[in-house]
């Protein structure tokens, strides 16, 4: 693994930076234990390949283990319903980062805001925006789940090549046990 | 005109108690009478005259910041760490620091049109006298929406512009005074401030604008403007080529008039890059444009300018050097970009020519057009042939050897705002195959961070340029050159259905070419409107991008659509500070279609729009703190900006939110009654990921509460329609924007009724619409 570094160089950000998932069951133990976790997913996922398989494939994969709802952004909807898979909401990125910084909003379910949002699928620097808003805004803690070392996050890999983050991913999938 | 100074001269005077010799009294300024329309309560506002028209925006529209950074390095107290609400040093906290940083863009933006219409104007009285007329076309009595509105003055020369661009000046200082460590700290108050810099931005844009309109003799408001030439490929590369790049059209077009008053056209070819081109064929449709803004390297490395003329604003920092890499002579035009060459202004023609030909100077500041004119021309000539269009570009074999340097590190990729993936078609151009490095150019916005970040200093940019050399030299399209402003007979035709909503909506696409990916999205998303008869407008590199793109039959939107500011026409206005005029078209619509008074009326005239006009800007490529200004002045009259994902560097959004029930009511001027009236419309700036979703949010955001049933049920049509083909879904949010059941497009009667009775949708009144009690008619008993 390579050191954690932003992917873009020169988007620095400032004294408190991502901490690295070394092991991805931190992963799984953090969603496991939060109460209401959420999935954030952009339109990339169904553009990039992870071993042969779209992104959005393993983040269905993941979310359906976990029980993670999926907010989907900008067009990434209808790659998941074409997928037969139906997002909890499909939303802007810049509307649900927006809310989630809110503690008055119901999350996607009616039944309060939520306490853990996991990141994938954006462009990097769509997404190192979105997450620096709610670095200093919002009290939701973030993760990162995307190939490259996100600073404005919580938690976030640090920049992997394609096998390594296969491997992270699907170790958090199966950190969840067999999906039926 | 509408104020004078009163000045009164006494040679003697004698009265009872004395005797006074050459008295003279100066009274101020007074207004000038001639004009019936009664003064509104803001002529020439100050910083906070329109607050409350900010704040009743800024609650229901609020920021949303995403910090650029986190630190504040401002003043020697830091750097200070602003994370999570931390304040700094001086007690700012990071929303305080983002407004802050918002507002400084804005101020930059703003003055950099203000300072290029001041340069403008006093050239052109200079050259044409204080007398000028202000004629900006026929059937135009509204000269100068944005000026009424906001000065309350109705310019009727070039010298009445002077006293706006007093008042630009003078705001624009106050702005950033208050910008200062120890000035402002409310972030909201930052924000009201912002929303003022945009709005005296759109002030010194009309006035560059109807300046060099009037003066210079540019299309006055035609729809059939002549065509002109774009595209790498116009370029007659075996004459002498001038290439000029900026923004402010005086030396472009003294060179136009050189090479006529020599007779010589044909002979040289001048080309433009950016607004400087736009308005150089205004100005002259046989000058040719070259491209947008990120066209500066690829052309200027290909060796085909033979001498290079900057002017102001989106010039590259380094084109001396540059330019010495092709053995060009450079001259600089502007006390804003000197580049370190010697003012040779007073000096004789003769030996200046001989300098830049000789190479004994490389480059010369000049700031009398006129003369840069003539030294460029005289120069080229004898310039291009010792240079024999020498370039900066490697051929296929140095190509192929030069990317063999490449290590595969990724610092090109991480460097790249689009992230492309150079590594990889370097890996294939080294085995010979250039075709995926040609592929990036599409994507390449030319700023060659690339060849910055490379530690093997491979020239990543020239390799993807010289890979796409073929295609390059293949750009050929044509462009309506920019009309300038909209008649006040094409808003008597479109007044009406705008508003109320009949046509379903005004979009303008502006700005720069940061594009994601590549300008043929502003093409796609322009054409789709005008499909669906939209009046669409263009402005900037945008308009040129519009223009670089073409349909199965070979031709481009411009030869496709009709020039018109009407339903499925498409309007280039011109450069950037001709987007006045789309603005302008707005404030036009409430004083020729709704008789609202403008004078100095700018609060209602906003509140007009925002309710009834659906127009929105977008500004797929946003880059420059100019487009951010010109987005303030959008956001303060109630025009939403889109934005591409780029634009999110903006640092901070302007969002709504639909689920809060609470922020979309207005007064019913009818009753006084506040009535819900839905998101409409929902933001105020907004980035999008994807071409995908700006489109389907453009036709979102041209609701307004104004809309008939009929007009409602148009755009409802668009709405639904392009979610259900780009998304796959029908949105989820109808039910907002249905008001009564005659709002449903009939085509889609069952499906939408169906989700209403799920929501539990219940009919409501359509208001008259205001944010204004002053404006509510009759009070609810």
């Amino acid at each position: 693994m390579s050191k954690p570094e932003p992917w873009q160089k020169a988007e620095v950000p400032g004294p408190m930076k991502a901490l690295v998932i070394s092991k991805p069951e931190a992963v799984v133990a953090m969603i496991k234990s939060a109460k209401r976790p959420l999935f954030i997913v952009g339109p990339e996922s169904a553009e990039r390949e992870i071993a042969g398989e779209k992104e959005i494939d393993q983040l269905i994969q993941i979310a359906k283990a976990g029980k993670i709802p999926i907010v989907a952004t900008s067009r990434a909807v209808i790659d998941f319903t074409r997928r037969n898979y139906d997002p909890a909401l499909w939303m802007p990125a810049v509307d649900i980062a927006n809310r989630l910084r809110d503690p008055k909003w119901m999350g996607v379910k009616g039944e309060g805001q939520h306490d853990l949002a996991l990141f994938a699928g954006m462009q990097y620097y769509v997404e190192w925006l979105l997450l620096s808003g709610l670095k200093h805004f919002g009290d939701v803690r973030t993760v990162s789940f995307g190939r490259f070392y996100q600073p404005h996050a919580n938690w976030s890999f640090p920049n992997l090549d394609e096998k390594e983050w296969e491997q992270n991913l699907r170790a958090v999938r199966n950190g969840f046990g067999r999906v039926k | 005109m509408s104020k004078k100074a009163l000045q009164l001269k006494v040679e003697e005077l004698r009265t009872e108690i004395a005797l006074l010799k050459n008295l003279e009294i100066t009274v101020g300024r007074i207004y000038e009478e001639t004009w019936s329309e009664k003064i509104g309560p803001t002529p020439f506002p100050s910083l906070l005259d329109l607050r409350e028209w900010d704040l009743k925006l800024l609650e229901r529209y609020q920021p949303f910041y995403m910090p650029f950074c986190d630190l504040c390095c401002l003043c020697t107290t830091g750097k200070c760490d602003l994370t999570k609400q931390k304040r700094g040093g001086c007690g700012l906290d990071i929303s305080g620091q983002q407004s802050r940083m918002v507002l400084i863009t804005e101020c930059i933006g703003a003055s950099t049109h203000i300072a290029h219409a001041r340069h403008l104007v006093d050239h052109l009285i200079e050259k044409h006298g204080h007398d000028c007329s202000i004629n900006v076309g026929q059937n135009i009595e509204v000269e100068a929406p944005i000026i009424r509105t906001v000065c309350a003055i109705r310019p009727k020369t070039l010298e009445d512009l002077e006293d706006v661009l007093e008042y630009a000046e003078s705001q624009i200082t106050g702005l950033l005074a208050a910008t200062a460590t120890g000035q402002e700290e409310s972030n909201i108050d930052f924000e009201s401030k912002i929303l003022h810099a945009g709005m005296i931005d759109h002030v010194a844009m009309e006035a560059a604008d109807i300046a060099q309109v009037s003066a210079m003799g540019f299309p006055r408001a035609d729809p059939d403007a002549p065509l002109a030439e774009i595209g790498f490929g116009t370029v007659d590369v075996s004459k002498p080529t001038i290439l000029v790049i900026g923004h402010n059209v005086l030396p472009a077009a003294a060179i136009m008039d050189y090479i006529d008053s020599q007779k010589m056209y044909g002979q040289i070819e001048v080309a433009g890059i950016c607004c400087t081109a736009h308005d150089v064929t205004r100005y002259n449709p046989k000058a040719k444009i070259v491209g947008p803004l990120s066209w500066q390297l690829r052309f200027i490395r290909s060796g085909l300018p033979d001498l290079i003329v900057l002017d102001e604003q989106c010039i590259r920092a380094d084109t001396l050097i540059e330019a010495q890499k092709i053995k060009a002579p450079v001259i600089v035009t502007s006390d804003k970009n000197c580049a370190e060459l010697a003012n040779r202004t007073a000096d004789d023609i003769n030996e200046i020519v001989a300098d830049l030909v000789s190479g004994k100077a490389l480059g010369v500041l000049i700031l009398n057009p006129e003369k840069v004119g003539e030294v460029a021309v005289r120069a080229v000539r004898e310039v291009a042939p010792k240079r024999s269009k020498f370039k900066n570009l490697p051929n296929q074999d140095r190509l192929v050897a030069m990317a063999k340097k490449c290590s595969g590190c990724s610092e090109c990729r991480r460097a790249c705002p689009n992230d492309l993936l150079i590594p990889e078609a370097m890996a294939f151009a080294a085995r010979g195959n250039v075709a995926p490095l040609s592929e990036l150019l599409n994507g390449c916005i030319g700023c060659a961070k690339c060849e910055s970040a490379c530690p093997n200093r491979v020239p990543v940019h020239s390799l993807i340029v010289s890979a796409a050399g073929e295609a390059l030299s293949q750009e050929r399209y044509k462009i309506r050159v920019g009309r300038g402003g909209i008649q006040d007979v094409e808003i008597r035709k479109v007044g009406r259905p705008i508003v109320l909503g009949e046509i379903p909506g005004i979009v303008a696409f502006v700005g720069c070419s940061n594009y994601p990916h590549g300008g043929c999205e502003v093409a796609e998303m322009a054409e789709e409107f005008l499909k669906r008869r939209f009046i669409v407008t263009s402005s900037g590199c945008a308009a040129m991008s519009i223009a670089m793109h073409t349909n199965e039959n070979g031709k481009n939107i411009y030869e496709s659509y009709p020039g018109a500011f009407d339903a499925g026409c498409i309007s280039n206005v011109g450069s950037c500070v001709a987007n006045s005029h789309v603005a302008g078209a707005a404030m036009k619509i409430a004083s020729i279609f709704a008789r609202r008074d403008l004078r100095g009326n700018y609060e209602e005239v906003a509140d007009y729009v925002l309710n009834r006009v659906g127009a929105v800007g977008v500004a797929w490529g946003a880059m420059s703190q100019k487009a951010a200004a010109i987005a303030g002045g959008c956001w303060r009259l109630g025009i939403p900006i889109v934005v591409g994902p780029h634009g999110m560097k903006y640092r901070r959004m302007l969002l709504g939110r639909k689920d809060r029930e609470n922020d979309w009511y207005v007064y019913d001027a009818r009753t006084g009654a506040k009535t819900y009236v839905g998101p409409a419309p929902e933001h105020l700036f907004y980035a999008a990921e994807t071409k995908e979703e700006a489109i389907v949010m453009i036709a979102k955001l041209c609701m307004r509460p104004n809309d008939t049933s009929k007009g409602r049920a148009i755009k409802l049509t668009h709405y639904v329609d392009l979610h259900k083909r780009l998304f796959g879904v029908v949105p989820d949010d109808i039910h907002l924007f249905v008001r009564r059941v005659s709002d449903i497009p009939m085509t889609m009667k069952n499906e939408i009724e169906k989700i209403l009775v799920q929501k539990e949708w219940k009919e409501r009144i359509i208001p008259d619409p205001t944010l204004l009690t002053r404006l509510v008619r009759r009070r609810k008993e």
